[in-house]
């Protein structure tokens, strides 16, 4: 059950490095900082200007929206036309900014994060099951429900699906490169804002590196899932959030990161492109 | 040949080589006796070495990024396994003084660097892009959680895991730093100007074109990839030697980020760039004492600048040659000088 609650954390921020690297191929190394920043603007709001819960969680995930769309318009933007390998390097420089920002401004050491959502736990049966974790399934189904209505149904996810197809096809149909881009991001960084409210309630403490593995694993499970593909990261999320929980219910919870990793590498050598994914072939 | 270069008017290879092995000599043996007098304090000697263990692992990071044009995200795990292979065979192995052994320490970490790369290497680079760089980081995560944990679990009494492997003989001086780094620069320079460096270019510039060419690319990845996991191992060697303690946090991600910081900086793809860069990185915190809490937000400012502004970094590709800026001073810079370094002035 603790797997299937942190498993649909990694799913809904999985989702966000999904839906970037779908529509401009980065893998955008400051989503795991985003989802940082995210976690201290809660704490912020609740404990120095003890607001609610409900303004905390709003305020985070605005904050995540907006930090996404200034990072993307201030560090990618200018390099898209620039080898892809320069906008990696940008990206972890982008990660490693936050992250160090955010040690100057709220120090090294982790800030406890009140409980979020106060909930009684339910037992079914013999299992007892946390009111947190509950939430946690719910919202993050919800909000994969509604991406996945957006993406399907909307205008704007009809674009997005356009761009991330062909680029330029995209563009001489009209629509607006830009404005898709920056939508992508805005609605990757919102699902990383409620993805670091969740995670919060799950492990109630922020700290400046908590992003940077979270998003990697993170990264693993839309790797395992099948990059660009929604239900494919959902999937990679659960069973990566369940592998963990296994791993630790076996005792070998030192080993944890390294067997994510290990996950990593056998999907990348046995099958790259996911369990859901698209085959891609490069062509001259 | 001799008539060849006399119509380039270009100063002659070999007495190029001379005067670089003369130059070579000269700051090897000056230096190791400046050093040796005691003119030089101690702090400054450290920061030396250090620069010198840092331009070793920009050099080894710029064959991987700059001519071979792959992303490894890694590197400190490379570094690890070289500095805790060679302490622990430091350690244990005693019929030898331990300067007499270091050399052996040394290539011991570089080998075994080098072998793990090369398993690593064999599937990692049959992905690109952001695949390699993560499943690289992955590798240099797994390197260093088996060595936090290994003796946990296999009862060895080898790297002490998180309490950290102490007196490693400290053996690392300014003449095996200094020989080290210029081995560094002689082997991936004649690397590079030589056929399979020729291949391993045509590799980053565009892979598919160098395919059909009839290049193996796997081979010349993997080959650039193990080379480049060679000379971590020896920066790692020196390490070891250097702090006399390691522990295995020392070899994060961080670490290769900071690797990575240096090579862009210096400009990916030029040698004298990375040596430059990798000097003032680490002599700039020593100076910068002060302001050390700024250190990490400056490297990535720097990054992400550098990035946008001059994406080859701070040298670009250009290289700096001893014999084409005599050949300059002698005011007959040559037709080929004109052609590969003049456009960069």
């Amino acid at each position: 059950m603790n797997g299937l609650q942190t498993g649909s954390v990694y799913a809904l921020i999985a989702l966000g490095y999904s839906m970037v690297y779908g529509i401009i191929l980065l893998l955008n190394f400051a989503h795991g900082d985003i989802i940082m920043v995210g976690a201290y603007t809660a704490w912020l709001f609740m404990v120095n200007f003890g607001q609610t819960p409900v303004l905390a969680v709003i305020a985070a995930v605005a904050a995540c929206t907006v930090l996404g769309v200034v990072i993307e318009k201030v560090a990618y933007t200018p390099l898209r036309q620039a080898p892809r390998l320069s906008l990696l390097i940008t990206a972890i420089g982008i990660s490693f900014l936050l992250e160090n920002l955010a040690q100057l401004v709220f120090g090294a050491g982790a800030r406890p994060v009140p409980r979020i959502f106060d909930m009684p736990s339910v037992s079914v049966g013999s299992v007892s099951l946390s009111g947190t974790a509950i939430v946690t399934l719910l919202v993050s189904v919800v909000a994969m429900i509604l991406l996945n209505l957006l993406i399907k149904k909307s205008k704007m996810g009809k674009a997005m699906r356009a761009v991330s197809e062909d680029t330029g096809t995209a563009q001489l149909m009209g629509i607006s490169l830009n404005k898709t881009i920056t939508f992508t991001f805005a609605v990757g960084s919102a699902l990383a804002g409620i993805g670091s409210v969740l995670y919060c309630a799950a492990y109630p403490q922020a700290s400046p590196t908590m992003g940077s593995m979270l998003g990697l694993k993170a990264f693993v499970a839309a790797v395992l899932g099948g990059i660009g593909s929604i239900p494919g990261a959902m999937i990679g999320g659960f069973c990566i959030g369940l592998a963990e929980a296994g791993a630790t219910a076996l005792g070998l919870s030192v080993w944890k990161d390294a067997m994510v990793f290990a996950i990593l590498i056998i999907v990348l050598i046995v099958k790259p492109t996911g369990i859901l994914g698209r085959n891609l072939q490069e062509k001259v | 040949m001799a008539g060849l270069n006399k119509n380039t008017r270009k100063i002659p290879v070999r007495f190029g080589y001379l005067i670089n092995t003369a130059l070579f000599a000269a700051l090897l043996l000056g230096g190791t006796k400046v050093i040796g007098s005691g003119a030089v304090s101690m702090y400054h000697t450290k920061v030396i070495l250090l620069c010198g263990i840092n331009i070793i692992l920009a050099l080894s990071l710029n064959l991987a990024t700059g001519f071979l044009g792959q992303l490894p995200l890694g590197h400190a795990g490379f570094m690890a396994l070289g500095a805790y292979s060679s302490a622990i065979f430091m350690r244990n192995v005693t019929i030898l003084p331990p300067e007499a052994l270091f050399p052996f320490g040394i290539l011991i970490g570089g080998l075994m660097a080098a072998f793990i790369g090369f398993l690593i290497g064999i599937p990692a680079l049959r992905l690109k892009g952001d695949y390699l760089a993560i499943i690289t980081l992955g590798f240099g995560e797994i390197i260093r959680v088996v060595l936090l944990n290994i003796d946990d679990v296999l009862g060895f009494k080898l790297t002490y895991g998180a309490a950290s492997l102490k007196n490693i003989p400290k053996t690392t001086n300014f003449f095996n730093t200094f020989l080290c780094v210029a081995i560094t620069c002689f082997v991936i320079y004649t690397y590079i100007k030589s056929r399979h460096g020729r291949a391993t270019l045509a590799v980053r510039d565009n892979e598919i074109a160098a395919e059909a060419c009839g290049i193996s690319t796997t081979y010349y990845k993997t080959l650039g990839f193990t080379v480049s996991a060679f000379f971590a191992g020896v920066a790692g060697a020196l390490y070891a030697g250097y702090l006399g303690v390691l522990s295995p946090s020392s070899f994060g991600f961080m670490k290769s980020i900071e690797i990575l910081v240096t090579v862009v900086l210096g400009g990916m793809g030029s040698m004298a760039g990375s040596v430059i860069s990798a000097t003032v990185l680490t002599a700039l915190p020593e100076v910068l004492r002060a302001f050390s809490e700024y250190r990490m937000i400056a490297y990535s400012l720097l990054l992400v600048i550098v990035m946008i502004f001059k994406p080859t970094g701070l040298m670009g590709n250009y290289d700096f040659s001893l014999s084409t800026l005599i050949g300059r001073f002698n005011g007959n810079a040559s037709k080929k000088f004109e052609k590969e370094g003049g456009k960069h002035e």
